[in-house]
């Protein structure tokens, strides 16, 4: 069975009903990384929106399953517990929660939805500090508050560590490259590949090429004018860097 | 979705306003020269506090008969009908104890039911409790040890018949009975109340903490407080406040008076849930109260820390005045309003020392239709050479339907002085909670989250046991409640 399989999605921005994305097709199985690659204002970010369930969008066609579940019924805490990761292209700040308190509430939720007892504060400790020497996290960020006061390259490290902290099924990276030099690209890629598994799904968004050096993906989607226009494997991200896109808008019969 | 969601968490049920079956004697309805008397004969009180208080309500009449309500705030306060309550009720049984097995049962299980099991406080938290019950005290516990280490802490009547000399030197020297208007009436018809005095030198070794509770309908509650710290000494003071839910509204006007002489600190603690009324609007207590502390000696310091969830309209501002140089003030502040709720709360800092100093930390939290207002004075005198305070006042907004509003006034006379105001308003963003629910946690434990990290810094200066207990009560009040 394919842990996500998208259908012919369409959806719109709900404020102004402009389409974004305009009959979407995407499966993925488990233990596979595919990469999303495509211009801006593709589709990208929305298609990572609208699989976490953020508010402000509009599913007006097709339909997303999710180990066989129908994702698009089910909340956004629900999706999460139930094994949906995002790290977030720009994460939120939340003044004077601390990171240990945020992530405490974030895996017994999590633990409570699979039947599990709560951690012990020694084990949630222990884990929080193998996770965070995972992506080279100072330990002492569980005291501080969540993301507030982070540098850039320091809010995507955080990303990567709730991911391992959580430890999904399915993990979606939305531009976790962006902002990042070539160290921390490194660093963030690296816990990605430490965190594959036969098990566990990525899809990887990215505006850029450089990013899939680090993180090898099994399949590439190339995402013009919100559906995807072409399939193939890592060499189709070379293709694109050296052509860019315009090529495939013509392919696809989009004006540049 | 989370709009709708915080709309409704504004309607959360107020988990406080059961009625306690307990006889009591009540004043009969109105306010003249008669009712004070009855109050003052039952309280077998001497002859210069009847005068005293005559002299308050020929004060407060002559206000009423103006029309001269304090109108200044940003509330929408109905007219009250002054003469439509009953200014005293006591419990009948009022008992003389000595320790918790001799209280009422009923009223154990009142406490209980509040989450405060006395038994159990007594005996984890060894903290102190005066419980005033409507308007007189019922019970006061650990007054043997206290007694010890000459500690005064027992009810206001019991201090008016066994240290009459320090009630008449301290009884309104903090705030005069023709203070302002409900002062007044307060300094008039004053029921009960605690007292509590810290010899010199002496460290109160617990939490003393008093809990109101107004019972009986159709009465008001007119409590009156004096703290005196002697020279070197230190207390940590505690109040709680709950009420039945009733659908007219009561009247809660109390009296907190401070003075702290040299090198004395006192700490002062609130954690204010009086019945806020119905989600519609009706009922709930208004809140009328003058606070205010004097740091009288040199390094004297006077911290007042309040969480205010409760009453459908609050009107107060715990005040400082540093007299003595070097004294500390400080107010630290969390009020939290939702359904029709209003609150204009503050503080005033009066500057008169040399190097004092002054810290003011107001966090403002707003949902459903309520209406939150911070209103704070800072006051330097011609004299008060090198003062300096810090005001910072933060305002959180649930929904779009409320309101939070800062009023700063600064009045300067000294060039020495240096003042720093700072005062953010922010929405609980739904790209906070969506960041929470992606990883799993609940809208409602989300926002729990959220409210809590904003309100942090305040809830951490709150003792121990009450800082538990205030985070509770904030998720209490949070849960389906924010609007």
């Amino acid at each position: 069975m394919n842990m996500l399989d998208i259908k012919n999605l369409h959806a719109s921005i709900e404020e102004d009903g402009t389409p974004i994305l305009k009959g979407l097709d995407l499966s993925v199985k488990p233990g596979e990384v595919h990469a999303i690659m495509g211009p801006n204002g593709s589709g990208k970010s929305t298609l990572a929106s609208v699989l976490a369930g953020r508010d402000g969008y509009e599913v007006t066609d097709g339909s997303v399953t999710y180990e066989g579940h129908d994702l698009l019924e089910m909340e956004a805490d629900e999706r999460a517990r139930e094994g949906l990761f995002l790290a977030f292209q720009y994460p939120v700040e939340l003044p004077g929660v601390s990171m240990s308190n945020f992530l405490r509430h974030a895996v017994n939720s999590v633990r409570e939805h699979q039947g599990k007892d709560e951690l012990s504060a020694a084990d949630f400790l222990a884990l929080m500090r193998e996770n965070a020497a995972l992506v080279n996290l100072d330990p002492a960020l569980k005291a501080r508050s969540v993301n507030e006061g982070f540098s850039g390259g320091e809010k995507k490290r955080n990303e990567i560590f709730q991911l391992a902290m959580l430890a999904p099924k399915l993990a979606i990276l939305d531009e976790t490259d962006s902002g990042l030099d070539i160290d921390a690209l490194r660093v963030v890629s690296e816990g990605v590949n430490k965190l594959r598994g036969p098990e566990r799904s990525f899809v990887v968004i990215t505006h850029y090429q450089r990013l899939l050096e680090y993180i090898v993906p099994d399949v590439v989607h190339v995402l013009v004018d919100g559906r995807i226009v072409r399939s193939g494997d890592k060499q189709l991200a070379l293709d694109l860097e050296e052509k860019g896109y315009d090529w495939l808008r013509e392919d696809a019969g989009v004006p540049a | 979705m989370s709009t709708e969601y915080l709309q409704e968490v504004a309607n959360a049920d107020y988990k406080y306003g059961f009625v306690t079956e307990i006889e009591s004697d009540k004043a009969a309805i109105g306010l003249d020269e008669s009712t004070v008397r009855y109050i003052s004969a039952k309280k077998n009180e001497p002859e210069w506090l009847l005068e005293w208080r005559l002299k308050a309500l020929d004060y407060f009449l002559s206000l009423l008969e103006k029309n001269d309500k304090p109108e200044w705030a940003h509330l929408d306060i109905r007219d009250i009908d002054f003469q439509s309550i009953s200014y005293y009720s006591a419990p009948k049984k009022k008992p003389e104890l000595e320790s918790l097995d001799e209280v009422d049962p009923q009223l154990i299980d009142t406490f209980n039911k509040l989450g405060i099991p006395l038994m159990e406080q007594k005996r984890l938290a060894g903290v102190a409790v005066d419980v005033v019950m409507d308007s007189v005290s019922v019970t006061t516990t650990f007054k043997k040890e206290l007694n010890e280490k000459g500690i005064i802490f027992c009810s206001f009547g019991e201090a008016v018949q066994e240290h009459p000399e320090l009630v008449r030197k301290y009884l309104g020297s903090v705030v005069p009975r023709t203070d302002n208007f409900y002062a007044a009436l307060n300094s008039a018809v004053f029921s009960d109340g605690s007292f509590c005095y810290i010899p010199k030198g002496v460290r109160c070794p617990m939490e003393l903490s008093t809990y109101f509770r107004i019972n009986e309908a159709g009465t008001g509650q007119f409590e009156r407080t004096l703290i005196i710290a002697d020279e070197g000494s230190y207390v940590s003071y505690l109040e709680g406040c709950t009420a039945p839910m009733r659908d007219e509204n009561q009247l809660h006007a109390a009296v907190v008076e401070i003075v702290a002489h040299e090198e004395a600190e006192v700490k002062y603690s609130t954690i204010q849930n009086w019945y806020p009324g119905s989600a519609e609007g009706k009922g709930g207590v208004y809140n009328f109260v003058t606070k205010r502390g004097i740091c009288e000696g040199r390094r004297s310091k006077i911290s007042w820390t309040q969480l205010e969830t409760g009453s459908a309209i609050t009107w107060k501002y715990p005040s400082v005045i540093l007299k003595g140089d070097d004294s500390v003030g400080e107010f630290y502040s969390v009020a939290f309003t939702k359904g029709h709720q209003q609150a204009d709360t503050g503080t005033k800092m009066i500057h008169i020392g040399k190097n004092t100093t002054s810290t003011v930390i107001s966090k403002g939290i707003s949902g459903g239709k309520s209406q939150n207002a911070y209103r704070g004075l800072v006051k330097i005198n011609r004299g008060a050479t090198g003062a300096r305070n810090f005001s910072q006042c933060d305002s959180m907004l649930l929904g779009d339907r409320c309101g939070a509003h800062t009023f700063p006034y600064l009045e300067i006379n000294n060039p020495t002085a240096q003042v720093e105001h700072e005062a953010t308003t922010s929405k609980v963003g739904e790209d906070q909670i969506f960041y929470c629910q992606q990883r799993g946690i609940s809208e409602t434990d989300a926002i729990k989250l959220i409210v809590n990290g904003f309100c942090k810094e305040i809830l951490a200066k709150l003792p121990m046991e009450f800082a538990v207990e205030a985070r509770n009560l904030l998720a209490i009040e949070l849960e389906g409640s924010v609007g």
